[in-house]
């Protein structure tokens, strides 16, 4: 007879045993996997559908390049794009000029523009430009843009329509000539001219991308590097993977974060598995013993209980990718694919289910709950049969686990993992170290419990002793009860600890940055719309206004696969970086010729390897201005960092003394809605102008921080329920 | 695969079926040497009684013959074959085909039926169901229980309970029977048919049986009787 027929007969009575005894137990288990599952297919399928929304969209604007050229958002020469047209190995080359431009709308602040050359278009962007119709040459007219579907429903506009755009502070008009079909592209965009682009919004002889079709027969890796040595400073040649990649590196430590605790709900079920399995192979020890001696091998012993615990995590993952599916085709149908980051919302993203991912999931929940139900089986078939058929050897197997030092490197290796870098940009150590900690933790659990049952002393009362006793008598059993429940409930208050002190940090975070009364805001980044120098005088000159600070905020490239740093030029006169920023580290200024200071967001130390004190380099207008770092501050908004400067030392390295943030403090006479007012009609630039008040835009934050969080809660309520489903499996 | 069926008992074909040599067992906690130079011959068709005072080591060596324990030294040979050098899964194998358990506390399982109970070494030798089922139900009838064939253990008495463990003890024709006080639990008069019916089933299948008991009475079921005293069988009574 082959060992599967031997631990199917096994698996069968076993199986029977378990279910007529506790079905109950059964079924949470199978719940626990479920929800593990679920969650992580859920996840997983709304992050699939919004990836492939955004890839969609960006093979639409780069369509055939082989390089893009991509510069910062505020421009490099066009005579780059000379050059780079006329190079041996270029084919094509298409000129592209790629805004956010600000619009004088309220509740639209912005609206992505890409100008481009119609005609060299139709070569590298097909799917883009063949839907502006045969005649093409409306699009050249100075004010005339071309909308998207999306844009156009969102903006509330049709063709004929007038969009109010910001520019240098003043507004003016664009013409819809057409709105796309709405196969042309799923996001909100406008498309114009690229001459008709920089003349109407001041960018004369400015790009921002180009993008390059090669020679055939060419190596487009070797062409990219040596296109690459000869760019400005500051501007990159980049493979289209790249392109289409930064939607998802831009969201990628969010989606990851989601996924670890899914997987970390996941990882909870599989220890009910264990602890189930456990206390169920203690309470079926006489029936494993009597199948030993009736002529089941430990192999098939071992088979046996596996398949069980097989059979409840299939049986868990099988509902739990039905739930996961359903539960991702209700969000994206009624809630969009953005799953609490405004950075996701990609606009129409569909449910595409695919069968080998969804496989995946089925055998990730089996295999978790065959690894939770592994030391149990390998324990029940290692077990004497001649002990397991007498009565009172439940605990000899158990106590002969030494767990305490293993429990202990654990815990160690757990406190050392916690301090190691990210690993490609991802806290992989931090994720391991919480594993460490939680399974060393759960390890030393034994030696614990025994000590503390040891120093409980006799009462004299019967019923309490008699309690006491079975509990000392059976230490291991009481242990896996015991781990179940920390492991189940540090989950959920690690969760809740970790989410209220973020918010708490988040809200001391925002009291410090915003310590003025007013915020103030034109246009988001710098592309089009900023406040200019006689704007910020007018500001500074409205009546009740007793001091204003400029910030200039503006994305830069330091490295071509990763996204844009945010530059935060900021007026610090007569002000100690301590006092304007929430410092983490400090650095004294280095020795001999002086360099301006620089202070880097913790993403930035951790994504660049930067240090205080090192020597920082960064590319403005084109050429490479050097700073030293003078300190490390925690920036909870920019997860692809952020870099502030003096404000002095980034108009002496760009000529700019332009700004589009400002904090306004007003005298103590004066109102907020009176300056706002007079602000409003000194600038009269619409709806672009967005002026809020500290406390309401800490508010806000706020509100977008639990909106942030509101995937977090939902896993946080699953972690609850699989905690509580832990503590009645424990109980029972 | 099927055990042959075994011929009824019969003087004239005696041979040993279980053979023990020299057998040493020393307690590993207490140290204490409990099977001490053992020997024991049982023939084909036999059915002997061991008695001994309690911790005398009747269970161990009832374990090392059906390989659930390993002697220190010594040899026990099972139709030739030496249980003490197979590995666990050899042993299992040779257990499921050729021992028979009875236990003091029944060890019935629960949650399936008496037919399906009684069915389980069979089921174990990979016997069709349409072979397993009728057989099973000949054992039942034969220990005076078919009509309880569909119930469930809880259902049932001591007695009955241990009926369904001498049917599964013999279901798939072994050649040596393991007793270990099957009448422990039980009262006087249900014993002595218990034990009665063990004794005329073993002689009909043709096994050699091997009773373990505190009970003179019960011992007195069995062809011989011998008293484990000092680690080694001394004859009580024949």
């Amino acid at each position: 007879m082959n060992a599967w027929r031997g631990a199917w007969v096994a698996w069968r009575v076993l199986s029977l045993a378990q279910w007529r005894e506790q079905p109950l137990r059964v079924l949470t288990t199978v719940l626990a996997i479920s929800l593990g599952v679920a969650l992580g297919a859920a996840v997983y399928l709304i992050n699939t559908a919004s990836l492939m929304q955004f890839d969609q969209a960006t093979r639409r604007l780069l369509g055939d390049a082989d390089i893009i050229v991509r510069g910062p958002v505020s421009g490099f020469d066009e005579s780059v794009f000379v050059t780079l047209a006329q190079d041996r190995d270029v084919s094509v080359a298409s000129p592209v000029l790629e805004l956010d431009l600000a619009l004088a709308q309220a509740d639209h602040p912005t609206l992505k523009v890409v100008a481009l050359d119609p005609l060299r278009a139709l070569a590298l962007q097909p799917q883009l430009a063949l839907p502006l119709g045969a005649d093409i040459t409306a699009l050249f007219a100075h004010d005339a843009i071309v909308l998207s579907r999306a844009a156009a429903s969102a903006l509330g506009l049709q063709r004929s329509g007038v969009l109010s755009v910001v520019v240098d502070g003043t507004v003016r008009s664009l013409r819809v000539i057409d709105v796309l079909p709405a196969d042309a592209y799923p996001q909100a965009l406008g498309i114009m001219d690229i001459g008709a682009a920089q003349w109407s919004l001041a960018r004369l002889g400015k790009l921002n991308r180009v993008d390059l079709r090669l020679r055939p027969g060419v190596d487009p890796d070797s062409v990219r590097a040596r296109l690459g040595l000869a760019l400005p400073a500051g501007v990159f040649a980049l493979t289209p993977q790249i392109e289409r990649g930064r939607a998802a590196s831009v969201t990628r430590a969010y989606r990851v974060n989601l996924d670890v605790l899914a997987l970390v709900a996941l990882l909870t079920g599989a220890f009910l598995i264990f602890s189930t399995q456990w206390l169920s192979v203690l309470r079926r020890r006489v029936a494993l013993g009597l199948l030993r001696a009736l002529g089941v091998t430990r192999h098939e012993l071992r088979l046996a209980l596996l398949a069980e615990s097989a059979a409840s995590g299939l049986a868990g993952s099988v509902l739990g990718v039905l739930l996961g599916t359903g539960t991702a085709l209700l969000m994206l149908r009624y809630l969009g694919a953005d799953l609490g980051s405004p950075q996701y919302a990609a606009l129409g993203a569909a449910l595409r289910v695919h069968a080998v991912p969804l496989l995946c999931f089925l055998l990730i929940g089996t295999g978790a709950a065959c690894a939770g139900g592994a030391l149990p089986a390998l324990q029940a078939a290692r077990r004497a049969p001649a002990l397991a058929l007498k009565a009172g050897d439940a605990e000899q197997d158990l106590s002969r686990l030494r767990t305490t030092l293993p429990g202990l490197a654990l815990s160690a290796l757990g406190a050392l993992l916690a301090w190691l870098p990210p690993t490609g940009g991802l806290p992989i150590a931090g994720y391991l170290s919480i594993a460490a900690l939680l399974f060393g933790s759960v390890l030393l659990v034994p030696a614990v419990t025994r000590r503390a049952l040891a120093a409980i002393p006799a009462s004299g009362r019967l019923i309490f002793d008699t309690a006491l006793a079975q509990l000392r008598g059976s230490p291991a059993s009481v242990s896996v009860s015991l781990s179940s429940i920390i492991v189940s409930f540090s989950l959920m208050v690690a969760m809740a600890i970790m989410v209220h002190s973020f918010r708490a940090s988040f809200e001391l975070w925002l009291t410090k940055l915003l310590p003025s009364d007013l915020q103030l805001r034109l246009g988001e980044g710098d592309d089009s719309a900023a406040l200019t120098a006689s704007m910020q005088a007018r500001i500074g000159a409205v009546p009740g206004v007793a001091r204003v600070e400029f910030r200039r905020l503006r994305p830069i490239l330091l490295q071509a696969g990763r996204a844009p740093v945010t530059l935060i030029a900021r007026d610090m006169a007569g002000q100690r970086a301590a006092d304007a920023l929430p410092l983490l580290r400090e650095a004294p200024p280095p020795a001999g010729a002086p360099l301006p200071p620089a202070w880097i967001s913790e993403a930035v130390q951790d994504l660049y390897g930067l240090r205080p004190g090192q020597l920082l380099e960064l590319p403005l207008d084109g050429r490479i201005s050097r700073f030293f770092i003078a300190g490390i501050w925690r920036d909870y908004v920019r997860s692809a960092g952020a870099i502030v400067i003096r404000r002095q030392d980034y108009l002496s390295s760009t000529g700019d003394a332009s700004a589009n943030y400002a904090s306004i403090w007003r005298q103590p006479d004066s109102s907020e809605s009176a300056i706002e007012a007079q602000i409003r009609a000194a600038l009269g630039v619409g709806a672009a102008l967005e002026i809020i008040s500290s406390p309401e835009l800490r508010e806000r934050s706020l509100m977008a921080f639990d909106r942030a969080f509101v995937i977090t809660y939902a896993l946080e309520a699953v972690a609850v329920l699989i905690g509580l489903l832990g503590v009645s499996v424990a109980a029972s | 695969m099927t055990p042959a069926p075994r011929p009824p008992h019969r003087t004239s074909d005696l041979h040993a079926v279980l053979s023990i040599e020299a057998l040493r067992k020393r307690y590993r906690l207490e140290g204490a040497m409990v099977l001490d130079g053992l020997e024991l011959q049982l023939q084909a068709g036999e059915f002997i009684a061991i008695m001994g005072e309690s911790g005398a080591g009747k269970s161990t060596l009832l374990n090392i013959i059906a390989g659930l324990d390993r002697p220190d030294s010594g040899r026990v040979l099972l139709d030739g074959t030496d249980v003490g050098a197979l590995d666990d899964d050899a042993s299992t194998r040779l257990r499921r085909a050729h021992i028979g358990f009875i236990f003091q506390a029944f060890h019935v399982l629960p949650y399936l039926t008496v037919l399906q109970n009684v069915a389980l070494p069979l089921e174990l030798l990979a016997l069709e169901r349409s072979q397993r089922e009728p057989r099973a139900l000949q054992w039942l009838e034969r220990c005076g229980i078919a009509a309880l064939a569909q119930r469930y253990p809880r259902e049932l008495s001591g007695g009955e309970l241990q009926r369904i463990a001498i049917a599964r003890a013999l279901v798939h024709e072994p050649a040596l029977v393991l007793a270990d006080e099957p009448t422990g639990n039980l009262d006087a008069a249900t014993a002595a048919q218990i034990l009665a019916l063990l004794r005329q089933q073993v002689h009909a299948s043709g096994a050699s049986a091997i009773l373990i008991t505190h009970s003179l009475a019960a011992a007195h079921s069995a062809d011989r009787i011998w008293q484990l005293q000092a680690g080694r069988l001394e004859p009580l009574a024949s």
